[in-house]
């Protein structure tokens, strides 16, 4: 009972950069820009959060250095893709690619840094309950902003009026455009606001989770985080679930192989990405399901004035 | 004997090597002060060494140098082993050597460059530094962790399963649940190995300890490190071991309040509270014995594998806590294994299913512990079909 208890907290633990991450995603997305350099973003995030708390001691420092870092290299990406309507996906992946020899470049000197781990105090009070306090409230505070965000995002995407602003920019910009709206700069906003989150995440990789710098540490979280907007088909609430699930299965394979189940480790190394693919195909499965979530125009540029 | 020590074939396969960026900064080439632009007087390579009067020796590395574990500790060798000939000796080396048709490349430029001992310190180096030292019969190559040997090539490793013997002793002398655990790369010999001796130091303080494995499949992978450490804390293990490079393992168990060893290099800065002790690779007595054997004239080809006997391995930094009894214990064996009255696979030992593999006295081949495929009794789990 312990132990299941411990799996669900190692749980939120591992999923909550991707739920991070997923969630600016989703701002990005909803706003009619698909961010495929987020596994760039995480990167540089990782690094400039990493050096930053090594220079300040202080590991909040570094998680919004992270967050700044992200904002900086997702507001490049707007610029080439909402005022010189670059190919969204081309860029996206250029982006990727520049986060990943950028960091690497950076990050040379940080290889032997140390940061310190700490042990993680929990909730007061809280985390002496049995069961739950051990698998929810030892969590590190980022876990609980994750879920906090989701709530609000929720909220503001569904029930708010900037949130419904922000949902026409990525349905029909012309539509928005004819009200009133600067589709161009709100899209910047959204994305600056997404890729903040997204350097967030990579910032509790390498500040939080993992306290080194390691080059390509982030390891396939940004595109896990990308297939899990499609997962959670747009949805704050759901892209939590989907992020707790999949670090559920990854931190479940770790603990069967602990245990001594035999399968082999490379089916085991594999479930959790299997189970995402699993997923994604039985969404699509329902192709309404998709076409009444997905923003009608992600991807696509936008041309004021035609 | 295509066994053991597959080691380190890791890193740089990020796919980032797509972009030329990195193609650039992976060949980070930090030749010797006085390393002439070979394409001006090609010398013959034994030729350019003598003249001088001075032995010109590369190494090419895997890594950064920076990396804290296996490049590191070789690197730190190396300067030390320049320190030890002063004036006779000028050691240069390579970074980020990559594992495959580059090594080949950057060899053949440390023979252009006049260096007539050439260490390669990574096993995927076997085959690129086969086909240089065909070509280059007036130069020494040393090649780690390999097996293949030519005329002029021969290789050497490190009894890193003495260092997790030890490792093991402090952990028995430790535990208080009982259960170690154990977060391991690639199930190959050398780790296996590695585990079984961890296991069987612990169980030669307290016979009721168990361990625990999670493979993890790579070298080096912090963030799986990570969690694979955490699964082995969430199981009820309370002192953990790795056979991956970094300090991931040690900053795991130093959040979580429990205890844990650094593994390659001391780490004990990565983890303070935690840290038990490191279980260290000393390069530095076999780097000053190879450039001894090129100087006066005695190298030949053969294979060496040291330990502690000869000041390869050690447990460095045993903490305070550790009981006094088990430090002693710890200076018995290292004494032991010096003069060679102890050997840590000595029978009786059983394996898994309790089946012996070595009677009471016997004791394990170097033939058995190069190609060892099974777990002790203790360890828990499936072993994962190697190969």
């Amino acid at each position: 009972m312990n132990e299941l208890a411990l799996l669900i907290a190692s749980a939120i633990a591992s999923g909550t950069p991707l739920a991070l991450a997923a969630l600016g995603l989703i701002i990005n997305e909803r706003a009619g820009v698909i961010n495929l350099g987020a596994e760039g973003l995480m990167l540089v995030a990782a690094i400039a959060g990493f050096a930053s708390a090594v220079a300040t001691h202080s590991s909040a420092v570094g998680l919004l250095a992270g967050a700044a870092a992200g904002a900086v290299l997702a507001g490049l990406l707007g610029g080439l893709v909402i005022w010189l309507n670059t190919n969204q996906y081309a860029s996206g992946l250029a982006v990727s690619l520049f986060g990943a020899g950028f960091s690497a470049f950076v990050g040379i000197g940080y290889t032997q840094e140390n940061l310190g781990a700490h042990a993680q105090a929990g909730v007061p009070g809280l985390c002496r309950l049995p069961f739950v306090g051990p698998a929810l409230f030892t969590q590190h505070p980022l876990a609980y902003v994750a879920i906090l965000l989701a709530v609000l995002q929720s909220w503001f995407f569904f029930r708010s009026k900037p949130g419904l602003v922000l949902r026409a920019i990525g349905e029909s910009p012309e539509a928005a455009q004819a009200l009133g709206y600067s589709v161009r700069w709100l899209r910047l906003l959204a994305v600056v606001a997404g890729g903040s989150l997204v350097g967030l995440a990579g910032a509790y990789v390498s500040v939080v989770a993992t306290p080194l710098w390691v080059e390509g540490m982030i390891a396939g979280k940004g595109w896990i985080a990308l297939a899990l907007t499609t997962f959670a088909t747009w949805r704050p609430a759901r892209a939590l679930w989907g992020a707790y699930l999949f670090g559920g299965v990854t931190m479940l394979q770790l603990h069967l192989q602990g245990q001594g189940v035999s399968v082999p480790i490379e089916l085991l190394s594999a479930l959790p990405y299997l189970s995402t693919i699993l997923v994604l195909v039985l969404i699509s499965r329902n192709p309404r399901w998709i076409a009444a979530n997905m923003p009608a125009s992600l991807g696509k540029p936008f041309y004021p004035g035609t | 004997m295509p066994i053991s020590n597959a080691r380190h074939r890791r890193l740089f396969v990020h796919g980032l090597s797509l972009l030329p960026l990195l193609g650039w900064c992976g060949c980070n080439k930090k030749p010797a002060p006085e390393a002439a632009p070979s394409a001006a007087a090609p010398a013959p390579a034994s030729e350019a060494a003598k003249a001088d009067g001075t032995l010109k020796v590369a190494f090419a590395y895997v890594g950064p140098v920076g990396d804290a574990g296996w490049t590191f500790a070789h690197d730190k060798a190396r300067k030390e082993a320049e320190a030890a000939f002063p004036g006779k000796v000028k050691t240069s080396f390579v970074e980020n050597v990559p594992e495959a048709a580059d090594a080949e490349r950057v060899i053949r430029d440390m023979v252009e460059q006049g260096n007539t001992l050439i260490f390669g310190t990574t096993f995927g180096y076997m085959e690129p530094m086969l086909k240089v030292a065909a070509d280059s019969k007036g130069v020494k190559f040393e090649h780690a962790t390999g097996y293949k040997t030519a005329g002029n090539l021969r290789t050497y490793d490190s009894r890193t399963f003495e260092g997790a013997y030890l490792a093991g002793v402090v952990a028995g002398s430790m535990t208080k649940t009982k259960v170690l655990g154990v977060v391991a790369s690639i199930p190959i010999p050398e780790v296996i190995r590695n585990i079984d001796s961890f296991t069987l130091g612990a169980q030669s303080m307290n016979p009721s300890v168990k361990t625990k494995v999670v493979w993890v499949n790579k070298w080096f992978d912090p963030p799986k490190e990570t969690e694979a450490a955490q699964a082995l804390l969430d199981q009820g293990a309370d002192v953990l071991m790795q056979n991956t490079d970094s300090s991931a393992v040690l900053q795991t168990a130093e959040k979580a309040g429990k205890m844990a060893f650094g593994w390659d290099s001391d780490m004990s800065k990565f983890g303070p509270h935690a840290h038990l002790a490191s279980a260290v690779i000393n390069w530095a007595p076999y780097y000053k014995k190879a450039i001894k054997d090129a100087l006066d004239g005695s190298w030949k080809v053969e294979q060496t594998w040291w330990g502690v006997k000869e000041g390869a391995i050690d447990l460095v930094n045993i903490a305070d806590s550790v009981p006094a009894a088990t430090k002693a214990k710890i200076d018995e064996i290292k004494k032991g294994l010096s003069d060679g009255s102890f050997s840590i696979w000595k029978g009786p030992i059983k394996d898994q299913t309790g089946k012996e593999v070595l009677k009471a006295g016997e004791v394990g081949e170097t033939k058995m512990l190069l190609g060892i495929n099974f777990y002790v009794k203790g360890v828990e789990g499936q072993l994962p079909a190697s190969k």
